[in-house]
C-alpha cells in the first residue's frame, strides 16, 4: 500500500522559500476569481480591470507607487519587529501619531526654510512613532504583557486622538465644516516628480530597507536580534540584554511607521486629517511576512500590493466592493502559511507492505 | 447618580458585555486546546453578517444565530486546519483570518449596510423575576441570547473542568505528548475546540447586528474582538471568570454612554478612547499579578508533532 508522509528536511529549500509566495498569490487570486464568481460577477473582467487601473498608463503606474510608498515603510517597521517575534500590529497607530506629530511641527515652525521643517518633521514622526511604539515595548520588556494585543488597541486610541484634533482644536475653520486640520504651506510639502504624485519618500523607502539590510545583517545588534528571534533562550544563555533589545526594537520599529505617517501628511495629503492611512499599517504585516523580512523584497512586495490597492479602487466604479482587496490579502497569507510546511517537511511516498 | 441610573447602568453594562462574553467565552476553550486564535475580530465580523442576512432573508432570528455560528466555524476551520494540519504559525494565521474575516463580511455585506431588521432579539420581561426590585430591571429584563450566552458560558465550564473530554482538553493545551501517549487524538480535540471557539464568536457577532444595534455596518465590531482577547487573560483562562470580566467590560461602555448623555463637557473621543486604554490597563494589572503562571495552558501557541517528542 502507498501512502502519502510528510517527512522532516534536514535543510531549508530555497526553491521551497521562492516559490511557496507566488504561488500563494496565484491561489489567492483563484480563490477570489470564485468568489467573485459567486457572487456573480466577470471575475475575468474585475482582473482585467483591476491590472488596467494598476498598470495600464503611466500615470497609473505613478499612483501604484504612491501606494507602494508607505506600504513599503509600514512593511519594513514591522518585520524589524517580526526578527525579534515581537508581534508589532500596531504600526497603523504609529503611523497615525508620526503624521500628528509632524502636522503639529508645521503648526509651530511652519515659516522655516522647507529643508529644516521637512527634516524635523520627519525626525518628529519618528520620535512619535517610536513613542507609540516603546509604550507596548516597555510593557513588554517589563512585565512581558502580551504585546499583540496592546500594540493593537492602541491603534483605536491614536485614531481617536486624531479623529480629536482635526474634529476639535486643530479644525480648520477653512474647510466648509469639514473635519480637515489646516493646510501645509508649500515648505512642508516632499517634493515631488513633475507630473505625477511620486515624492521623495520613495527614496526614504529605499534607504531605510538598505540600512536595515545593514544593520540586521552586519552589525551585533542585528545579530542579536535575529538570535532573539530564533531562541530567546539561546540569547539569555549567551549573556544577550533582552530586555534593552525589545525596547530599541519596538523603538526602530515605531519610528519607522512613524516616518510613514509623516511622508503620507507632507507628500499626499498636506494636511492632518481622518484617513491618511488605507490600512497601511495591517497590510504592512502581509507584506513583511510574504517578503520573508527580507528588506529588499519588502520593497518588491510593496510594489505589488500597491497595485492591488490601486487596482481594488478602480473596479469600485465596475460595482466590485473595496472589500475584495481584503480577502485576497487575508487568502495570500493564508495560503502562504499553508505552504510554509514545505520549507520544514517535504512529501513523500512510502510503500508499506 | 441615584439608583435608578446605577440600576439602568448596570443593565447596560450586561448587554455591552454579552458579545464579549461569547467571544471571550469561545477564545478560552480554543486557548485551552493550546490553539491561540487572535481573528476573533475577523470571526465576530462574518457572524454578524451572516447572521443579519439570514434573518433578513427568512425573519427568523434564530436561523440567523445558527449562521452565524457556522459562518464562525468556517472560518475557525480555516485557522485550525492552518495552526493544527500545517502547523502554521498561529499569530500570523490569526491576523490573517482577522483580515479575511473583515474583508469577506464586507464583501457580503454590500447590499445589506443599514438595513432595518424587522426580526430582532428584544428584551423579554420575565414574569416574576422581573418585578423583583432592583435585581429584576438588572438580571430579568433581557433578550434571550443574553441568557443563552450566560448558559453556554456555565455549559463550556462543567464541560471543560467536570468532564472527561474537558480533562483532554486541558491535557491537550498543557502537555499534548503525554496526552497523546494516553491515547488523546491532539489534532481532534484541538479542532474541535477551535471550532467550538469560532461558533461563540460568531454568536458574540451576531448579539451585535441583530440585538444590539440592531444592523449591518462594516466596522460593527470595533475592536471587541480584541478585547475578548484580553479578557481571556484577565479571566484566566476561566469561563466563569470571563462572565464577570464581560460585564466590568461592558460597564465601562456603558459608563462612556452615560457620561455622553449626562452632558459632561468631554471630548465623545476622549471617551471612545476609554474601552481601550482600560482593557490595556487591566492586561497589564494581571500580566504583573500573574507572573505567568496560573491559568496559562503550557502548550498554547505551539504547534504539536509527535516526531519533535
Amino acid at each position: 500500500m502507498k501512502r502519502l508522509r510528510l517527512v522532516r528536511r534536514n535543510n531549508e529549500s530555497w526553491l521551497v522559500k521562492v516559490a511557496v509566495p507566488i504561488l500563494s498569490i496565484l491561489l489567492a487570486i483563484l480563490v477570489g476569481w470564485i468568489f467573485l464568481v459567486l457572487s456573480g460577477y466577470d471575475a475575468a473582467e474585475t482582473y482585467r480591470r483591476m491590472i488596467q487601473g494598476a498598470f495600464g498608463s503611466p500615470y497609473a503606474i505613478s499612483e501604484t507607487i504612491v501606494k507602494a510608498i508607505p506600504l513599503a515603510l509600514t512593511g519594513l517597521a514591522v518585520s524589524v519587529a517580526f526578527r525579534m517575534k515581537l508581534w508589532n500590529i500596531g504600526a497603523e497607530g504609529q503611523l497615525y501619531m508620526g503624521a500628528f506629530a509632524a502636522a503639529g511641527v508645521v503648526m509651530f515652525l511652519g515659516d522655516w526654510p522647507s529643508w529644516l521643517l521637512l527634516s524635523v518633521m520627519l525626525a518628529a514622526g519618528f520620535a512619535a512613532g517610536a513613542i507609540w511604539g516603546l509604550i507596548p515595548g516597555a510593557l513588554r520588556a517589563f512585565w512581558n504583557v502580551n504585546e499583540t494585543i496592546t500594540t493593537l488597541l492602541l491603534n483605536y486610541v491614536a485614531i481617536f486622538w486624531v479623529s480629536y484634533l482635526v474634529f476639535g482644536p486643530w479644525k480648520d475653520p477653512n474647510a466648509m465644516g469639514f473635519p480637515l486640520a489646516p493646510r501645509f504651506p508649500q515648505a512642508a510639502y516632499l517634493p515631488v516628480i513633475p507630473g505625477s504624485r511620486v515624492h521623495i519618500g520613495i527614496l526614504v523607502a529605499v534607504a531605510v530597507a538598505v540600512l536595515l539590510y545593514i544593520v540586521m545583517k552586519y552589525t551585533r545588534w542585528g545579530y542579536e536580534v535575529r538570535v532573539t528571534g530564533e531562541s530567546p533562550e539561546a540569547a539569555r544563555y549567551a549573556g544577550m540584554n533582552v530586555v534593552r533589545n525589545i525596547l530599541l526594537v519596538m523603538l526602530v520599529s515605531g519610528g519607522i511607521a512613524g516616518m510613514t505617517g509623516m511622508i503620507e501628511v507632507s507628500g499626499i495629503t498636506h494636511r492632518l486629517q481622518q484617513d491618511i492611512s488605507a490600512s497601511y499599517g495591517y497590510t504592512g504585516i502581509i507584506i513583511a511576512w510574504l517578503a520573508r523580512l527580507n528588506p529588499f523584497t519588502v520593497l518588491l512586495v510593496a510594489f505589488l500590493f500597491g497595485a492591488l490597492l490601486v487596482g481594488g479602487f478602480g473596479v469600485q466604479t465596475y460595482g466590485i466592493p473595496y472589500a475584495i482587496v481584503l480577502m485576497l490579502q487575508g487568502a495570500v497569507l493564508f495560503f502562504l502559511l499553508a505552504g510554509d510546511i514545505m520549507l520544514k517537511y517535504r512529501l513523500t511516498i512510502t510503500r508499506e507492505d | 447618580m441615584d439608583l435608578n441610573s446605577i440600576v439602568a447602568l448596570l443593565a447596560v453594562a450586561i448587554v455591552a458585555g454579552t458579545p464579549l462574553l461569547f467571544a471571550a467565552v469561545g477564545e478560552v476553550m480554543a486557548e485551552r486546546s493550546g490553539i491561540l486564535n487572535l481573528g476573533v475580530e475577523g470571526m465576530m465580523l462574518v457572524g454578524a453578517v451572516t447572521g443579519f442576512i439570514v434573518t433578513v432573508t427568512t425573519e427568523n432570528h434564530w436561523l440567523g444565530i445558527l449562521a452565524a455560528a457556522a459562518g464562525g466555524a468556517v472560518l475557525a476551520a480555516i485557522h485550525a486546519f492552518i495552526c493544527i494540519t500545517l502547523k502554521g504559525n498561529q499569530v500570523v494565521s490569526g491576523l490573517a483570518l482577522t483580515i479575511f474575516g473583515t474583508g469577506t463580511a464586507s464583501f457580503l455585506g454590500k447590499n445589506y449596510v443599514g438595513l432595518p431588521l424587522t426580526n430582532r432579539f428584544n428584551p423579554i420581561d420575565i414574569p416574576v423575576l422581573g418585578d423583583i426590585p432592583v435585581l429584576g430591571p438588572i438580571l430579568f429584563r433581557h433578550d434571550a441570547m443574553v441568557y443563552l450566552s450566560i448558559v453556554l458560558a456555565l455549559a463550556l465550564w462543567y464541560i471543560m473542568f467536570r468532564t472527561s473530554w474537558g480533562l483532554s482538553i486541558r491535557a491537550v493545551g498543557e502537555n499534548p505528548a503525554a496526552a497523546d501517549a494516553v491515547g488523546i487524538s491532539v489534532s481532534r480535540v484541538r479542532y474541535l475546540a477551535v471550532i467550538v471557539g469560532g461558533m461563540m464568536a460568531g454568536l458574540g457577532g451576531a448579539y451585535l447586528s441583530l440585538a444590539y444595534a440592531p444592523t449591518w455596518q462594516e466596522s460593527i465590531t470595533a475592536g471587541r474582538g480584541w478585547i475578548a482577547v484580553a479578557l481571556v487573560i484577565f479571566a484566566l483562562w476561566n469561563p466563569l471568570r470571563a462572565i464577570l470580566g464581560s460585564y466590568l467590560f461592558g460597564g465601562v461602555e456603558a459608563l462612556t454612554f452615560r457620561i455622553q448623555t449626562a452632558g459632561f463637557q468631554i471630548s465623545p473621543f476622549f471617551l471612545s478612547m476609554l474601552p481601550y486604554l482600560f482593557t490595556i490597563l487591566v492586561l497589564v494589572i494581571v500580566t504583573i499579578r500573574l507572573r505567568q503562571e496560573a491559568g496559562v495552558p503550557a502548550a498554547l501557541g505551539f504547534p504539536y508533532d509527535r516526531e519533535e517528542r
